[in-house]
């Protein structure tokens, strides 16, 4: 396939003290793609998606974004780019407990200056979407793990995001439920148009993947876009 | 598993009797089942006849007269292909799997490239498995499953044996 990346990484170099995380990482997302990252545990597998989402700078390599240098731009300019355009989702829901739900899917949007009763709106069709509607009123403290999966996946889509990265999402959850979260994160991702970028390490969390790249030692086997 | 392929992996170290090609292939690969000799020696002459090995040399002795194997450019080619082609994911895939990686490694190839193959043929498979479960009713969601879980165990097999593939090249070394 020829279409451009819309994220490309190119010779990402990552270490933490004298442990080098990334030795070397090439990568490319196409819009609308789900791609899987596997690999052992320590491989730098997150890493390679912190690198990809800005949230840490590489020591070495660049990361492209739309046409943009994602590595070149500020600490400032990086945060607003993952506001406006990425969406997150963790092992651990990472939900505020002082919130209830609906306030916790609803947050990104009040914090880009949404009108509470419109962003709630918004996040209500979210919940739904999500089969959780009726945890809404819920904090999470109150819900289990896969409800609390379910609204971080809700929550990570309100903002219509371009990119969703998912590190571990199903980790926490049993079978059944980690099936579930990844057949509706999938099902939406797709209806929306936005990519996913699929931390796991297992196997049937990434056969709902489109393709899949391997880290081990840190190096990226990525054949697509080797450089 | 090929035996022929096996056979044929072995010679590329060097030619060798029937009779050696049998106790390199129990060494490495017989534990449960060694060969028996008429294994060898049909298997020997179906390679001969396809081009893929040729006669080095005859010994004449008190027995039966001795013929020396060695692998032809079109059998090394032969055991390339082998390696490089996946394995329909299957039970029991294990031996098959086990045998490319340790004939790989004795022939001097790496490893790497046959665990990675075979885990993209897996992950293939299972993502048609896993798009014809969301579609599908409980029972398709429960035979998916089962062959869902079995496809698991395998590609957690070619993790490990990844992650032990310098160990192995070590301890076939010696």
């Amino acid at each position: 396939m020829t279409t451009a990346p819309l994220l490309r990484a190119s010779g990402l170099v990552k270490a933490y003290g004298p442990t080098p995380a990334l030795a070397g990482a090439d990568f490319g997302l196409r819009a609308g793609e789900v791609v899987a990252v596997m690999g052992p545990s320590g491989s730098g597998k997150s890493t390679l998606l912190h690198c990809l989402a800005g949230i840490v700078r590489p020591d070495a390599g660049t990361v492209h974004y739309d046409g943009r240098e994602l590595t070149a731009m500020t600490d400032g300019q990086r945060s607003a780019l993952r506001r406006s355009d990425f969406g997150f989702v963790f092992q651990f829901g990472q939900l505020v407990p002082e919130l209830t739900c609906v306030e916790n899917v609803a947050l990104p949007l009040r914090l880009d200056g949404e009108r509470r009763k419109e962003a709630e709106r918004r996040a209500r069709a979210w919940l739904e979407r999500l089969e959780v509607e009726d945890v809404a009123a819920k904090r999470p403290g109150e819900i289990s793990g896969g409800q609390g999966q379910r609204v971080a996946v809700a929550r990570a889509l309100v903002t219509a995001p371009r990119v969703i990265f998912a590190d571990e999402p199903t980790g926490a959850l049993d079978s059944l439920n980690g099936e579930r979260v990844m057949a509706l994160l999938t099902d939406a991702s797709r209806d929306t148009g936005a990519a996913v970028v699929l931390v796991t390490h297992e196997a049937r969390v990434a056969a709902y993947s489109d393709r899949e790249i391997v880290v081990r030692d840190g190096s990226v086997r990525d054949a697509e876009w080797a450089a | 598993m090929s035996i022929g392929h096996t056979l044929l992996g072995l010679l590329e170290s060097g030619p060798r009797h029937g009779y050696d090609l049998k106790r390199a292939f129990d060494e490495r690969f017989g534990h449960d089942r060694p060969l028996h000799y008429g294994q060898v020696y049909s298997t020997m002459s179906r390679l001969l006849k396809n081009g893929l090995v040729e006669v080095d040399g005859i010994e004449a002795g008190g027995g039966p007269e001795r013929k020396r194997y060695a692998i032809t450019e079109a059998g090394v080619t032969d055991v390339e292909h082998w390696l490089a082609t996946p394995e329909k994911p299957e039970p029991y895939l294990q031996s098959t799997l086990y045998t490319k990686v340790v004939l790989a490694l004795l022939t001097g190839r790496g490893a790497d490239g046959i665990l990675d193959t075979q885990r993209s043929e897996h992950l293939r498979l299972m993502r048609e498995l896993t798009r014809r479960k969301k579609d599908g009713d409980l029972a398709d969601q429960l035979i998916c499953d089962h062959a869902l879980f079995h496809l698991e165990a395998d590609l957690r097999w070619l993790e490990l044996t990844a992650a032990r593939l310098d160990r192995l090249a070590e301890e076939i070394r010696r």
